[in-house]
């Protein structure tokens, strides 16, 4: 097991390596590095630039060296803590990162906090008796609210809850500081793209449970009904999806840029496409650690979680 | 004295099962009394409906079953007008089952202690230790080792014998009045059935629990059971005390099954197996009439064709029943099958000798940290020779090396040791890549599971048409859908089956594909890989005997591997007897059935149910379970489980081999006078009361 999660953190490493790398390669053109100057000196200033002038300021900036002499003084300075400064926003990225982390990492405990549960109970319930009017209401809800689009959702629920019923605002900048009612219509939207992916799931799983000959032994010795489904079916039908689950938290991270650039959430998405779209590169860079640190954790925490769950493979 | 009350009575119960298509009906008319202590067994191949019946006295058939007519009483009281709740009282207290598959009936992520003490939670709702020391109590009395370790254990990390003694244990926590036990030793070894058989005949002693014992083997059932049905396609078409059925069997199913299975006496070339003709029907495409008809040497059009046809007791009053509206008629006698004499085939010249062949596998082994090198000894000195046309059958339970020896033979692993002469090529390290064209169509294999062996997406005439262009026996292609024609009519198959595909195909006519395939390419040597174990009774006999008529014509030499002693007694040759890849005994058919045995072989002669009254068995029932071949005991692979073992010797030193004959080989410690001493296991008793049968 720890030489697993070992292999895993190595191959982490391997990973942001070979990325930043090619981040770096791109974010090098020309067209780039004139639209971080346009940004810091207008546009107007730049174009009355003279072309030598052009080179001191990127010689100051330190923009005129190959990608590769950036990359190590990136690399050596990540090494110390230090992800460098956002040529846009000119903060430090650490700080940046930080806030936007603390945003999306609330917005995902909520997501994460409905959508749990509500998937798993809706999917053991359908999955008890397959093929009954619940299953198959739960089903198609599944399939309905996974097949819109967050963006569908997102102006859906906008429009009724927002715009028509004024239940909650339809912003979620939150200007005027922090403000939990702004949060609702995000996690919303994000819960019924979510949970029917993982109900599906955990009814397979269920399903597939319930025909087994150990559930077949377990009512047959004559237990009661809520015994079988709780101390039978439910450890072995929860193996399947919890795997799932944890991935969701890979997926959410970037899940969130659709919702959070529709709610003008200032969360990590945003913040991603924001630099992405700038040529903000040390932002992209560390976004980028960070989104590749999250897959890996998810993929650790999966397997150990399986292996708890599942003493075949515990004991093997 | 009031009439005692059955513990169960099935009366006139159908059971249909609801698909798409509409009702298919999966038992009808279902008759069965059984009274305190009885032992009532159900025979039957596939789909015959035996454990539809055992689920529907469980009342559990699943969303698409139902009970459409006739009722269930337990103990007089109808068990379709209970409710849920008291049918919940009623299973895992007063009626409990064992099933087929041990391994799957166990929750794979609960410990066995869990899995046992909720019977006495919630039936007796007694305490928590009660319960778990009840549990534990159960457990020694299965007769399983170290009660406490298998206790904290999880399923799978326990033998199959072992589990299926833990499943028996839950089973009897409740002291049930009924067990219903649906194939019980049908997953497991037949020196480990032979011990779950005995533990199963203690308990109904002992504890008085009736048992409905359903299988397809009527050895098993003879040696259980008092009372017996005989089922086919959905009804019960003979049913009566065992021993009246065995011997004065009315029903032409009955006897065709009989006649389908090897018992002693019978004889591949004097007495060869009759089998029946044609394959089950399918639930939706039964005849009009009797099911059995178009199988039926008696069948009698407008008498056996139409319904209804009740079953009636052969002599008024008897309890001997059967569902045939010509039995009467038939004279029992005379109609006895003549079975086709062959002559004796002389074996010719070796065509493989085996020389110490080797094998040896390295495992990792260990759980989450410590890793550990493991070296199991799958194939250790195997030395035998094979000659042209003659059967040589490798017999042995699982884990005793005889897919290992057959892996290596066809070029799929290498050997580490010794050498595989097949004329002049040792073969023993050329794997099947680097072998050539005419030494692969030399050697061909049979294997035990038809339905993987076949490309499902080809037809069947292209995949055998594939083989005979493969190894040049024909190139031309009008030459080559001749032979391929040539090959169907050998093996019985119509020859519009060339354009059919595996998945229309029955499991029977698979293996005759299977067969054909590899005849195809002219083959020396054949393995066949438990060639029938996966087929139904009554299609065995066919699959067998064609076999053995193929063989007969080409001279092929047959490398039959097999578990079932019956098989390999009405067919072999010469035998090898395998015990954790070491051979514990070699011969001819005639040396290995009769003593001197190796402890190991008369164990084994002993544990196969034979379906013979006439059959007198001494019983050696051995203790304990196969050990792994990754850990075998040291000195004499058997010592662990062997009646004479000797402490001192046979646990440290390899045994000596000694032969006894010429060519007649036992790798026992065992002085010569103790060999040569042994009693026979199989004596046949001169039928007294009725001649026999088969
Ligand atoms: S009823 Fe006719 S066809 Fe059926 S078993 Fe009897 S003789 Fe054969
Ligand atoms: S060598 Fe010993 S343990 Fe092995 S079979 Fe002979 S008597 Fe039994």
């Amino acid at each position: 097991m720890l030489k697993l999660i070992g292999s895993r953190l190595l191959q982490m490493l391997l990973i942001m390596a070979v990325v930043s790398l090619v981040i770096f390669a791109i974010f090098d053109s020309d067209k780039f590095k004139k639209q971080i100057a346009v940004a810091e000196l207008g546009g107007f200033a730049v174009s009355a630039l003279s072309d030598q002038d052009y080179q001191a300021w990127l010689d100051r900036k330190g923009l005129n060296v190959p990608f590769y002499d950036r990359y190590f003084k990136w690399v050596a300075g990540v090494a110390r803590g230090d992800l460098g400064r956002s040529y846009e926003k000119s903060e430090p990225v650490s700080q940046l990162l930080a806030k936007r982390l603390i945003n999306t990492g609330m917005l995902a405990f909520w997501v994460f906090a409905l959508m749990v549960p509500l998937s798993l109970t809706l999917g053991i319930i359908a999955g008890m008796k397959e093929g009954s009017v619940r299953d198959r209401a739960v089903s198609f809800i599944a399939v309905l609210t996974t097949s819109l689009p967050e963006i569908a959702t997102a102006i859906v629920l906008t429009v009724i809850l927002a715009l028509g019923l004024r239940w909650v605002p339809a912003n979620s900048a939150m200007v005027n500081g922090w403000d939990w009612r702004q949060l609702i219509l995000p996690v919303l939207t994000l819960v019924l793209y979510d949970f029917g992916y993982v109900a599906r799931m955990t009814r397979a799983s269920m399903a597939e449970v319930m025909t087994s000959q150990y559930i077949r032994t377990a009512v047959l010795k004559g237990l009661p009904y809520r015994r079988v489904i709780l101390r039978h079916a439910l450890r072995n039908a929860l193996i399947a999806p919890f795997t799932i689950i944890v991935l969701q938290l890979n997926w959410i991270l970037s899940g969130v840029v659709v919702v959070e650039v529709f709610f003008q959430y200032a969360g990590f998405g945003q913040l991603l496409l924001d630099a992405a779209l700038f040529g903000d590169v040390y932002v992209i860079q560390a976004a980028t650690l960070v989104a590749v640190f999250i897959a890996v954790l998810s993929q650790i925490i999966s397997d150990i979680g399986y292996t708890l769950l599942n003493p075949r493979i515990r004991f093997s | 004295m009031a009439e005692p009350v059955p513990v169960l009575e099935c009366r006139n119960l159908s059971v249909s099962y609801f698909t798409r298509a509409g009702a298919i009906p999966a038992v009808v008319d279902f008759n069965l009394k059984l009274m305190p202590g009885e032992a009532h067994g159900i025979v039957g191949e596939s789909g015959c409906g035996k454990s539809t019946v055992a689920l529907a006295i469980m009342n559990y058939m699943g969303k698409n079953g139902a009970i459409t007519g006739g009722e269930i009483l337990f103990e007089g009281r109808d068990m379709r007008t209970m409710t849920q709740e008291e049918l919940r009282r009623l299973r895992g207290s007063q009626i409990a089952m064992v099933y087929q598959e041990p391994m799957a009936s166990l929750n794979p992520s609960m410990r066995i202690a869990e899995q046992l003490a909720e019977v006495p939670l919630y039936h007796e709702g007694v305490t928590r230790s009660e319960a778990l020391a009840r549990a534990e109590r159960m457990l020694a009395q299965v007769r399983l080792p170290d009660p406490q370790r298998i206790m904290n254990s999880y399923p799978h990390q326990i033998s199959g014998g072992q589990q299926q003694r833990v499943v028996i244990a839950m089973a009897l926590l409740s002291k049930p009045k009924l067990l219903l036990l649906d194939e019980p030793t049908t997953a497991l070894d037949v020196t480990v059935e032979a011990g779950i058989v005995e533990l199963i005949k203690e308990i109904s002693a002992t504890f008085g629990t009736s048992l409905i014992y359903i299988s397809h083997n009527l050895g098993l059932i003879l040696e259980t059971c008092n009372r017996l049905t005989v089922m086919y396609s959905g009804e019960a078409v003979e049913a009566g005390d065992i021993r009246t059925v065995f011997n004065t069997m009315r029903h032409p199913y009955t006897r065709g099954l009989f006649n389908s299975i090897p018992l002693p006496g019978a004889d591949k070339n004097a007495r060869p197996l009759v089998a029946i003709r044609g394959q089950l029907p399918l639930p939706h495409a039964r005849p009009e009439g009797c099911y059995f008809g178009p199988r039926c040497d008696h069948f009698l059009a407008g008498t056996c064709d139409r319904r209804p046809l009740p079953m009636v007791p052969v002599e008024p009053g008897s309890s001997h029943n059967v569902r045939c509206a010509r039995f009467r008629d038939i004279d029992w006698e005379r109609a006895k099958p003549k079975p086709i004499e062959r002559a004796p085939v002389t074996a010719g010249g070796i065509v493989l000798n085996v020389e110490d062949l080797t094998k040896h596998y390295t495992v990792e082994s260990g759980a989450l940290l410590i890793k550990a090198k493991k070296t199991v000894k799958a194939n250790e000195k195997i030395t035998f020779r094979a000659r042209e046309a003659e059967t040589v059958a490798i017999v042995g339970e699982s884990g005793c090396g005889k897919s290992t020896f057959a892996k290596v033979l066809m070029g799929l692993e290498n050997a580490t040791g010794g050498k595989i002469g097949l004329g002049e090529l040792d073969l023993a390290n050329l794997p099947v890549q680097r072998r050539d064209e005419s030494t692969i169509s030399r050697l061909q294999m049979i294997f035990q599971n038809p339905f993987d062996t076949l490309n499902p997406s080809h037809t069947v005439g292209a995949q055998i048409a594939r083989v005979i262009k493969k190894f040049g026996v024909e190139r031309d292609p009008r030459k080559i859908e001749e032979r391929l024609y040539q090959l169907l009519d050998i093996v019985k198959l119509p020859r519009e089956f060339a354009k059919r595909r595996p998945r229309q195909l029955s499991g029977g006519q698979k293996q005759r594909v299977g067969i054909a395939r590899a005849f195809a390419g002219d083959p020396k040597i054949v393995i066949a890989d438990e060639p029938v174990s996966a087929l139904d009774v009554s299609v065995q006999a066919a699959v067998t005997g064609l076999l053995m008529d193929i063989q007969r014509e080409n001279r092929t030499t047959l490398l039959f591997i097999s578990h079932d002693l019956s098989v390999v007694r009405y067919l072999a040759d010469r035998v090898v007897v395998m015990y954790l890849g070491q051979i514990m005994e070699k011969g001819t058919t005639e040396q290995i059935f009769s003593p001197p045995y190796h402890p190991y072989t008369e164990a084994l002669l002993s544990a196969v149910p034979i379906a013979d009254t006439n059959v007198k068995k001494r019983k050696i029932v051995l203790q304990g379970e196969l050990p792994s071949p990754s850990n075998p005991p040291k000195g004499c692979p058997f010592s662990t489980r062997c009646p004479y073992v000797m402490k001192g010797i046979c646990d440290t030193a390899p045994p000596p081999q000694r032969e006894f004959a010429p060519r007649h080989v036992i790798a026992c410690h065992l002085d010569e006078a103790t060999l040569l001493a042994m009693k026979p296991v199989i004596t046949i008793e001169p039928a007294t009361i009725e001649p026999q049968t088969a």
